[in-house]
């Protein structure tokens, strides 16, 4: 989803074309434009939480760093933030929550990588292996993110898609997609092994997964039933591994 | 004891998956997960049958047990849910209520 930022700093034109190095084009086509207005934003607690809310047709978008607007029917939005790249990545990670409720999709707190062509995501909380199965991969394998996956429907498919939104690794994904094969949850242990996860588990899991920060209705159902139809779609299994690279031996 | 009638909000995202009902509150995204019983009252919960009703047909008969104690195990459960915004409750029928016990706006 191409996103056009409109900016009058050119340092900060060179701190996001470093930020999202990869996916960056000079393409035309834009399905969403922000202003971004480069100062301190007013009014706001500087440790607040991220507040999202709908009205009057445009979603606002809170945070201790940053105030944003976004306008669904004009795809037009603002930012006010300090310049640094870690309020509009916020930014950003939200408003594509909110597309892709809409579309059957969402973002997940999963790493995610291709092989063979195939996607794989490695789901989990904090310190559940993602950074390190990422850091593990063998050089055939694609990482599409060691944080944050990004995950459309695509008629009866589910596809990931990289995303330049990092954990510990700090190392963007690739701009490539692939239809995913597997999610698996990711669990350290004493061996390397795959075990099948019931339908009800697989989906407790996957919600407990899911970035979404409105608290909107609408929405918020949206996203339940797109859970649903990703396990009806996408088999969930239990990857339980030791931090070495032998757990690649069992994935693809 | 008066009659207490219970409907499904309609507000809520709810999918059964192997006989157990999965419900996402929309106001703040928390995830239930209902045990059997609480399956049937959301199942039954149609505005219109009373709670006694529910329990005596489809609670007692599965459960085998006691019809007050079910019923009084059934109206605890129907305001804990009702106080999670996932049932409507009111001791009228509820398409003809005015006001609604347990549900907040």
């Amino acid at each position: 989803m191409p996103v056009r930022v409109h900016t009058t700093d050119p340092d900060f034109v060179r701190l996001l074309q470093n930020r999202y190095a990869g996916f960056v084009s000079d393409s035309d086509r834009a399905e969403i434009e922000f202003d971004v207005e480069l100062g301190q934003p007013e009014a706001v607690d500087p440790d607040a939480d991220v507040k999202v809310g709908y009205r009057h047709g445009r979603w606002s978008l809170r945070r201790g760093d940053f105030l944003a607007e976004w306008e669904p029917a004009v795809r037009r939005g603002w930012i006010r933030q300090s310049a640094n790249p870690y309020s509009i990545d916020a930014v950003l990670r939200i408003v594509h929550t909110l597309v892709l409720a809409r579309q059957g999709g969402f973002l997940l707190h999963s790493a995610s990588a291709i092989r063979n062509g195939k996607a794989f995501l490695f789901a989990g909380v904090s310190e559940a292996g993602k950074t390190t199965i990422s850091r593990l991969a063998p050089p055939d394998v694609t990482l599409l993110t060691d944080e944050i996956s990004y995950v459309r429907r695509q008629n009866d498919k589910f596809v990931a898609f990289g995303t330049p939104f990092t954990g510990e690794l700090a190392k963007l994904g690739e701009n490539v997609s692939a239809p995913i094969s597997t999610l698996y949850l990711l669990a350290k242990g004493k061996e390397n092994r795959i075990d099948p996860i019931e339908p009800r588990e697989a989906t407790r899991s996957l919600l407990a997964n899911l970035l979404f920060f409105a608290k909107d209705q609408d929405l918020v159902q949206a996203v339940f039933y797109s859970a649903f139809e990703f396990v009806n779609h996408v088999p969930v299994a239990r990857l339980t591994f030791v931090p070495d690279a032998r757990v690649w031996e069992l994935i693809g | 004891m008066s009659k207490l009638y219970l409907m499904r909000n309609p507000r809520v995202a709810a999918r059964s998956l192997d006989g157990e009902m999965m419900i996402m509150s929309g106001r703040d995204s928390t995830l239930f997960t209902l045990n059997k019983t609480a399956t049937i009252l959301w199942q039954s919960a149609d505005g219109a049958t009373p709670l006694d009703e529910i329990v005596e047909k489809k609670i007692c008969g599965e459960f085998e047990v006691e019809r007050s104690e079910a019923l009084a195990d059934a109206e605890s459960l129907a305001r804990e849910l009702a106080g999670h915004e996932i049932l409507q409750i009111s001791d009228v029928p509820i398409a003809q209520q005015t006001s609604v016990v347990g549900e907040k706006r």
